[in-house]
């Protein structure tokens, strides 16, 4: 019989009563069971889990890392840092490097990276890019990305414009893994940063209607349905989205979509006095489609969160609004900040465990831990009551670009354990 | 009178006693420029930078003008020949702008809120003269300058019509604000595409077509048009913009008897307004020009001398 090397003693669990032990050893989960006061565990490291929530380690769809290219606004080893630190064992990257990740040496080049900065994990899964060198123009060879690492295909950040090629491209993937689109008609206001509406009109901005959103998620849908072949809509942000979504799935589309926790947390009231640190693309939308999402989360039409993780420098975000770039860093503060819609009570622990851990590793067929018997030993250490200041020192990610910057949250993870590996450890006052 | 504000960024930050202290101290500067001399020492030994990333002849000799004309040093730093072509960030500007030590910066921006970031980092005065679509206050208050030679200073129950190009107009959004604040009824009117999707923000009341627009008017204030506009798909040929929108006799005659008609210049003739129009008797324009030197000296003096102002009070 295998004894425990590493235990979790006297935790709480989301969606079970009482206080639990989780014993773990060789890396994999050995049980979980029922707190008992009078079990020892000789061989192995005890964590005290007393005040604090086992949340399964969680996986991002969503992750703008910027090597190789523009290391400067993160690298492999600062953003797997801050996966550490905000709670994830898995992360998905986007192809958007420069050179851009459509072909193998690239993707081998990540890999690497990875495993010499973190060999225990957080665990790195490069997204290939849809088309070469994201120009929209001839598919990247996806088979080779495949064989190389990559675990889907998306042209993030540079949509699909033409029709026909992005048909083609479902075909093609359909039979290697999935497509993730970013949506947005590349026609209307392309990248403007601002919702069009009157916050926009107010500001004298140029806006991106959320009909650029729609329209674009729309065609997605009724390609995945006509071509029976899967789509993953990215950080959708609006209720027209929103609507389209739910009613394809009523008829079984097989799309699946994310949101971001600042779609959740956030509106585009966030950019009076022209705020550079909300300025992200799809932009901030209005309070009735922040509303829309949360339900829409609760109700599984929107299957999963991710971060859209996107670091920049200080200098890129220091601009006027029209200057600056699109983008908030998301790891290091995702958790904590959708606790505070747990405390409101509009989401439980339970749906974050659903969401943002167990959905997208199924959609991506990535390891994750649902605390059963073998499972890999990939959980967080929660503490619900801890409050903390974000500051550009918290953040671990090289990209400070949050309009949470300053603001104090309550909820933080305290330890990161990625197949029975501690990757982050905060000392507990008085623990 | 001690000026309240460090810097002028819209007419939204004004009060109404603001506004009266802008107009009574353009007035008396307004005399100046009538004057064999057209020169007083007020700000001899200041310095103002002319801050203009985007070309605008007539809003840059204004403001020099007006500087030169109380005796303050001016200098231009365009964005032609200078770093800013050099992909410089407008932070390393603003930096290079302090490192010079000026009393006013007055600036031009192509992006909506640059002013506002350039005053936020430096401890001059900034005087916006215009950023992106957002604002231009100091066109603003020389248009209410000119009315108010016209009208007096009771400006409720008039009713100014903006035509043209709104969407994309710094002016026409300073102007609703400052309008709206002195109780005068503005109308706004141009095509939908020329309009931003949610009019209901600015304030207006909204017209599609010109004739009603029009009926009654006491002031009719064009939009320069952006040739451009054709180009990205906003309007068909200027011709078609002409003959919808095009500021004609026959249509003014919808408009009160007194009617003026106002543009920020330089004017499309004959596509924002009809050449006879800008010229003929209710035409303010000029008067906008020479307004414009009085109110932007007054400006001027007012961000430039209110800190010792301060301190010695
Ligand atoms: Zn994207």
């Amino acid at each position: 019989m295998t004894l425990p090397d590493l235990v979790v003693a006297n935790v709480e669990v989301p969606g079970r009563d009482g206080f639990w032990t989780l014993c773990c050893a060789q890396g994999r989960v050995l049980e979980l069971v029922p707190h008992d006061p009078a079990a020892v565990f000789p061989e192995a490291r005890v964590i005290p889990g007393r005040g604090l929530l086992l949340m399964p380690a969680m996986t991002d769809a969503h992750t703008h890392l910027r090597e190789p290219g523009q290391e400067w606004k993160e690298d492999i080893a600062s953003g797997l840092s801050a996966a550490a630190g905000g709670g994830f064992s898995n992360i998905m990257c986007m192809a958007n490097t420069t050179p851009v990740n459509d072909n193998a040496s690239v993707t081998k080049l990540m890999l690497r990276r990875a495993a010499d900065s973190w060999p225990n994990g957080p665990r790195l899964f490069p997204v290939g890019a849809l088309t070469l060198g994201l120009a929209g123009k001839q598919l990247a060879p996806m088979e080779e990305l495949l064989a190389a690492g990559c675990v889907a295909f998306s042209n993030d950040g540079e949509p699909v414009a033409d029709t026909e090629l992005f048909r083609h491209a479902l075909e093609y993937a359909a039979d290697l893994a999935p497509v993730i689109d970013h949506c947005e008609d590349p026609y209307m206001a392309k990248g403007s940063g601002a919702n069009e509406g009157v916050m926009s009109a107010r500001l004298g901005l140029r806006g991106q209607p959320d009909v650029a959103e729609a329209l674009q998620v729309a065609r997605d849908i009724l390609l995945a349905e006509y071509l029976h072949a899967p789509v993953h809509l990215a950080h959708v942000s609006c209720r027209r989205a929103v609507e389209l979504i739910a009613d394809a799935k009523r008829r079984g589309a097989p799309v699946t979509a994310e949101t971001c926790p600042h779609y959740l947390l956030m509106t585009d009231a966030a950019l009076f006095g022209y705020d550079t640190m909300a300025k992200v693309n799809p932009p901030l939308r209005t309070d009735d489609d922040r509303l829309a999402l949360m339900q829409a989360l609760r109700e599984g039409v929107i299957d999963i969160l991710a971060t859209d993780h996107a670091p920049h420098a200080a200098h890129e975000k220091e601009t006027p609004f029209e200057d600056a770039k699109n983008g908030i860093t998301g790891l290091d503060t995702a958790l904590a900040s959708l606790w505070e819609l747990v405390r409101l009570g509009k989401l439980t622990a339970e749906d974050i465990a659903l969401r943002f851990a167990w959905r997208p590793a199924e959609i991506f067929k990535l390891p994750h831990c649902r605390f059963a018997t073998g499972d890999p030993a990939d959980f967080c250490l929660f503490d619900p009551e801890e409050s903390w200041v974000v500051t550009t020192e918290s953040l671990r990610s090289k990209g400070k670009n949050t309009p949470l910057l300053g603001q104090s949250l309550t909820g933080r993870v305290m330890l990161t354990v990625v197949g029975g590996h501690v990757v982050h450890e905060l000392a507990r006052p008085g623990a | 009178m001690n000026w309240p504000h460090k810097d002028l960024l819209d007419v939204s930050q004004l009060s109404r006693e603001d506004v009266d202290v802008v107009m009574r101290t353009a007035a008396s500067f307004r005399e100046i420029n009538s004057r064999p001399v057209k020169k007083v020492p007020t700000l001899k030994g200041k310095s103002v930078v002319l801050f203009f990333a985007e070309p605008s002849t007539r809003t840059k000799t204004s403001f020099d003008i007006a500087g030169k004309r109380l005796s303050a040093d001016t200098f231009g730093l365009a964005k032609s020949g200078s770093s800013l072509q050099k992909g410089e960030t407008l932070k390393d500007t603003v930096l290079t702008l302090q490192a010079m030590n000026p009393d006013a910066i007055v600036m031009r921006h192509s992006a909506s809120g640059a002013a506002d970031f350039v005053a936020r980092r430096v401890s001059c005065a900034v005087i916006n003269a215009g950023d992106g679509w957002h604002a231009h206050p100091t066109q603003a208050l020389l248009d209410l300058f000119t009315l108010r030679e016209v009208w007096g200073d009771e400006l409720v129950g008039k009713t100014v019509v903006i035509l043209g190009d709104i969407a994309h107009s710094r002016v026409a959004r300073s102007n609703i604000r400052l309008l709206t604040m002195l109780g005068v009824t503005v109308r706004l009117c141009a095509p939908r595409t020329l309009l931003p999707k949610d009019t209901q923000a600015l304030g207006a009341k909204v017209y599609y077509e010109l004739e009603p627009a029009l009926a009654g008017a006491d002031a009719v204030m064009c939009l320069r048009l952006q040739l451009e506009r054709q180009e990205a798909g906003l309007l068909p040929e200027l011709r078609e913009y002409a003959r919808r929108f095009c500021l004609t006799k026959d249509r003014l005659a919808l408009a009160a008897p007194e009617v003026k008609v106002m543009h920020p210049g330089p004017i499309n003739r004959g596509v924002e307004i009809a050449s006879d129009l800008a010229d003929a008797g209710n035409s303010l324009i000029l008067d906008q020009v020479a307004s414009g030197v009085a109110v932007r000296m007054a400006l001027l003096y007012l961000h430039i001398t209110r800190k010792e102002k301060g301190e010695t009070a």
